[in-house]
């Protein structure tokens, strides 16, 4: 019996250690960041004052194709405005949508525009409102290829609907060497990769095949994969990844994928007078063709994929914001319309530039700044 | 010297009649308060997971239902998963097919391998050895399922060309080991990774069922002259039959279920490939992960409720292979261990 | 103890045996050489035709060796001692097949993971960070994931354990049987399906906020089924002898219970939970739907959005660069050695718990 009194006080010792141990864990954590992250922080500083007002936690959640804008807005809001946190979770603009629909969150990040159905359910959270699209970033969605010995490729959209349909199996295909004359292009089978999980990406991706050569891309665009055969992988870092690692590989994603894994992207041939690269700029001038065709303070757009302008490039992506135009939640009305006036300011929209994402043309700016001070 | 060893059947490793122990709550004999409340606690321990267990049936159903009156496709033969929208159409066939084929490989690989590990650790390594692989493999067991699934597509997959094209070369001839010039991320992969993956699990509980053989059972039949072979099938397997079996049910929970690993790995198509090194197909799990994110519930899409119909189906699958399993164990109950 | 009597047996140098009854046997390279021959055809085969994967001259290696040594045995021993030799090749052979891709696996996570691991990145959380730039730490992921499984261990290893009990000790009749029933079918559940319950139950339909609870009651969801199994499976290995010895004795069962029959068990019971907590441990879908992520430190887990560690390492790696990719193999040699300390306490207690006689 003794030495079970002592076993039970060498339990009771070794619990109280353990919870102790904890607690003192719990508040050793820092969350201040400052010091050594981010070298470059200085130079994407905020360039424009911001209006800090309301307070609370803004939970957001959504498109991964603005996690890093979303980053970087978040760092400079949260530097200045002390009594705001913002929470934005990158699961995918349905999740996000969804989510938002529940009235769990703040607002949500899309890659496309609410669906009238959407817009519906959103009347019974938003009081006496409905959600809006607020176009906030945009940028290049790039094709990126590994085939060795090969520096610089042009593509046109159709023969890009053709490799990705599996028509075009081998990288010395007639068509291929018809738009690249000078490279060195192997006998090699082509390894399309497309995304298994459903995504924004591909939507757009696809969309743009229809639009710009409705002949080839015999398929419906949509969020989930419809082309003939290819591999596939998850994510734009998955496929990115792969893309890295196959000689012959070829598939798309956003710019800043292609850049952090040094990949090769296509220049389209779009039938303007030169090929164009996929860079911030390019995409800039194509999304400044785009419609604005929502109504009322929505500001849904209508991307001209199939844009002939010289220097546009015209596989973007633009991603929104989704909010109530009224009654959005009371508690954090007032931060989310100050976080989201600063995020479309000039100064939010400037700093976007060196992380890949194309700021919205003036006029949609100017726009979207109006709605978001209506916002209550 | 050659005694011919008695089939693993025939001698009941726990031999003594099973003997009532009493069943307090099945006799009428006047239990004592703290018999009562023990079992009262125990029995309700065995209720609340059974409200919980069925509280999640019933929401599965439900839901399930939801998609599945809606469905514009047959669930069991449309090769196609398009459940957002308007007008879904899916079926589970692709998947049923990739789930069940990934999960046999890994069973095929891992259970025997894992029964030769476990036995190693029990009975052949030198003992200070033993304990340390022994720690060795619970931990790899800690791996989560996400650093399988980097480790896989960073480093295995490049590893398994070769292979595969040498299975090509001198097994294309069957039809299912052909490989046709992809990348080698296909239901093969997922279940040579699934296997590594489980191995850890049945290797841990069946080591311990090992450890658990009444040691007189070796002895005598060492005493007989058998040799450790002849020890281990005639005494241990013997007694390690259930826990074995119990052993790969887990590990088989886990491949079925398995999600992030084959999301980052597998090559996704919505066809069944007639090869199994070609890249293609998808599992139940993996599509759940891949779609969740762009699917919706709201007013009459069932993108989400299409997903957890799939998620029902793998219900009904894990259940039929326990169900054959405890038959299995029920059948051999005499010699499964000392609770007859 | 029964390794050496068993090695003894086997052993043919320490048998003391008549010379006219010994076999034949093999002298102590018996092994080594077949295993030196296999290798070099295995590998001198394999670059000499040019295979290109290493798997391959470890395949045919391994095969070679166990033909060679089962040959071998075969001639000079005879055929019990033939077939002996085939399961002991065979056991290594498995042993270590199974240990390279296992050991690659840890290599990778150690030499990747230590590039960022510091105090600095254990001490901090992402907030106010860049995905696409180095910096920060894993500090908030790794108190939501303590907490998390903490709360989850607690709800289910208690459930389970006494399920386990009521299953094996008093388990007759209709009840038993639907338990058993439904544990089985939740051992497949996909861990997303666990996490839409209780989002639909607690999150939407009981409109309590996300927090690390709400994760931690879909991770008891999935360990409950795992600890059920496990202990269920040692519990039935105790010899009823015991139980009898016990009960003869006038001590009622309940004591019986938890003095004799948990302590015998005990060694199988922790590896069955430590099995389950790992498995919890790693799991992201759960934390996506219910505890939401969370890149700044919130200690507590009743209130508001957390991170756990399987979703940090999810997040990094679909970041898609390399700082990410760094941060995300770090967080994984954290994650391993947290289940790592919490095995090996457990096993203490275990060792320090269980009867001292038996092995």
């Amino acid at each position: 019996m003794k030495l079970q009194r002592k076993n039970r006080l060498r339990a009771i010792a070794a619990g109280a250690l353990a919870v102790s141990g904890a607690l003192v864990l719990t508040a050793c954590g820092s969350d201040d960041n400052s010091k050594e992250s981010n070298g470059g922080g200085d130079s994407t500083k905020a360039a424009g004052p911001i209006k800090c007002e309301g307070k609370g936690d803004l939970l957001a959640s959504g498109s991964s194709a603005q996690q890093n804008a979303m980053d970087l807005w978040v760092k400079n809001y949260s530097d200045e405005c002390d009594g705001t946190k913002v929470n934005y979770k990158a699961t995918g603009s349905g999740a996000g949508i969804q989510e938002f629909l529940q009235g769990k969150t703040a607002f949500a990040g899309s890659d496309s525009a609410l669906k009238p159905e959407e817009v519906a359910a959103s009347k019974k959270i938003c009081k006496g409102g409905q959600g809006i699209n607020l176009p906030m970033v945009g940028g290049p969605i790039a094709v990126g290829f590994n085939v060795s010995g090969v520096d610089k490729l042009t593509l046109d959209a159709e023969t890009l609907s053709k490799i990705f349909d599996s028509k075009i199996k081998k990288w010395d295909d007639e068509a291929i060497k018809k738009l690249n004359p000078d490279a060195n292009l192997p006998d090699l089978k082509i390894q399309a990769f497309h995304r298994s999980d459903d995504s924004g990406t591909t939507d757009n991706f696809t969309k743009y095949l229809k639009a710009a050569s409705p002949a080839a891309w015999p398929h419906e665009p949509g969020k989930a994969w419809e082309g003939e055969g290819g591999q596939s992988a998850d994510g734009s870092s998955g496929v990115s990844a792969q893309v890295k690692q196959v000689n012959g590989a070829i598939s798309y994603f956003e710019l800043s994928y292609a850049a952090s894994s040094s990949l090769k992207t296509v220049a389209l041939d779009t039938g303007a007078d030169a090929p164009v690269e996929a860079t911030v700029d390019n995409a800039s001038k194509a999304i400044a063709e785009a419609k604005v065709v929502g109504e009322g303070k929505d500001l849904a757009l209508k991307l001209a994929y199939d844009t002939k302008a010289p220097g546009a490039y015209p596989i973007t992506l633009v991603t929104y914001e989704i909010a109530c135009d009224k009654g959005n939640k009371a508690d954090t009305a007032e931060a989310t319309k100050s976080f989201l006036a600063y995020t479309a300011s000039e100064g939010g929209q400037t700093s976007l530039k060196e992380l890949g994402y194309a700021p919205l043309p003036a006029a949609i700016a100017t726009k979207v700044r109006d709605t978001v001070s209506t916002l209550s | 010297m050659d005694i011919k060893p008695t089939s693993p059947t025939s001698p009941p490793p726990q031999d003594q009649p099973p003997l009532a122990v009493d069943k307090a709550g099945s006799t009428g004999t006047a239990a004592r308060p703290g018999d009562r409340i023990f079992l009262a606690f125990s029995r309700g321990s065995g209720i609340a997971l059974l409200v919980v267990m069925a509280a999640i049936a019933i929401f599965l159903t439900v839901r399930a239902t939801r998609a599945l009156t809606k469905n514009e496709g047959s669930f069991l033969t449309t090769f196609e998963w398009a459940a957002n929208g308007a007008h879904p159409n899916f079926g589970i066939a692709v998947l049923l097919y990739g789930t069940v084929v990934s999960a046999v490989i890994a069973m095929v690989i891992a259970v025997p391998v894992a029964i030769g590990i476990a036995l190693f650790i029990s009975h052949y390594a030198p003992r200070p050895l033993a304990s340390t692989i022994g720690y060795l493999i619970d931990l790899l067991a800690a791996v989560p399922s996400i650093v399988y699934g980097l480790w896989g597509a960073l480093f295995l997959v490049p590893h398994l060309e070769g292979l595969y094209k040498w299975f090509d070369d001198y097994l294309g001839w069957t039809g299912i080991f052909e490989y046709n010039d992809g990348t080698p991320r296909s239901l093969f992969t997922i279940g040579i990774l699934l296997a590594i993956m489980i191995l850890p699990t049945v290797t841990s509980v069946s080591r311990e069922v090992f450890l658990q053989v009444p040691k007189m059972h070796e002895e005598a039949a060492l005493a007989l002259g058998a040799t450790r072979w002849e020890v281990i099938r005639m005494s241990v397997l013997p007694f390690g039959r259930s826990g074995i079996i119990s052993a790969s049910m887990l590990g088989l929970g886990r491949a079925l279920g398995e999600t992030m690993a084959v999301a980052t790995v597998l090559s996704t198509s919505f066809d069944i490939q007639p090869s199994l090194l070609d890249s293609g197909g998808g599992t139940i799990a993996q599509n759940i992960a891949s779609g969740f994110k762009e699917a919706t519930d709201v007013e009459g899409s069932v993108g989400r409720d299409a997903l957890i119909a799939s998620g029902l189906v793998l219900f009904v699958l894990t259940l039929i292979v326990n169900g054959a399993a405890r038959m299995i164990i029920a059948r051999r109950k005499e010699y499964s261990g000392a609770n007859a | 103890m029964s390794n050496i009597t068993v090695n003894k047996s086997a052993d043919p140098a320490s048998a003391p045996q008549l010379s006219t009854l010994r076999q034949a046997r093999l002298p102590w390279w018996g092994p080594a050489a077949p295993l030196a021959l296999a290798l070099i055809i295995g590998c001198g085969g394999g670059a000499l035709i040019g295979l290109e994967s290493k798997i391959q001259w470890g395949l045919i290696s391994a095969i070679l060796f166990v033909v060679f040594t089962y040959l071998l045995t075969l001639k000079v021993e005879g055929r019990r001692q033939a077939k002996n030799q085939l399961a002991t090749s065979l056991v290594w052979v498995c042993f270590l097949l199974a240990v390279i891709p296992l050991a690659s696996l840890v290599y990778e996570t150690v030499d990747r993971g230590s590039t960022v691991l510091d105090g600095y990145f254990l001490g901090h959380s992402m907030d106010g960070t860049q995905r696409m730039l180095a910096g920060g730490g894993v500090y908030h992921a790794l108190i939501g994931t303590l907490e998390q499984v903490a709360i989850a261990t607690l709800i289910a290893v208690p459930i389970g354990l006494l399920t386990a009990i009521y299953l094996v000790e008093y388990g007759r009749g209709k009840l038993a049987k639907t338990v058993t029933f439904f544990v089985d079918v939740m051992t497949g559940i996909p861990s997303i399906v666990a996490g839409l319950f209780i989002l639909s139950l607690w999150i939407i339909m009981l409109d309590f906020s996300y927090s690390g609870f709400a994760g931690a009651m879909a991770l008891a969801i999935l360990m409950m089924p795992v600890v059920v199994r496990s202990t269920e499976e040692m519990l039935k290995l105790v010899p009823n002898e015991l139980r009898e010895a016990s009960l003869a004795l006038g001590v009622p069962k309940w004591r019986t219970i938890i003095k004799v029959v948990l302590p015998t068990a005990i060694g199988g019971i922790t590896t069955g939970v430590m099995l389950a907590v790992a498995r919890i441990a790693g799991e992201s879908a759960p934390i996506v739907l219910l505890v939401f992520g969370n890149p700044a430190i919130n200690n507590n887990p009743f209130e508001d959005a957390q991170s756990s560690l399987p979703y940090y390492i999810y997040e990094q790696w679909q970041n898609g660069n390399e700082p990410s990719y760094d941060r995300a193999w770090a967080a994984a040699l954290v994650l391993i050695a947290f289940v790592m300390i919490l095995n090996l306490v457990a096993r203490g207690i275990a060792r320090w718990k269980a009867p001292k006689t038996g092995r």
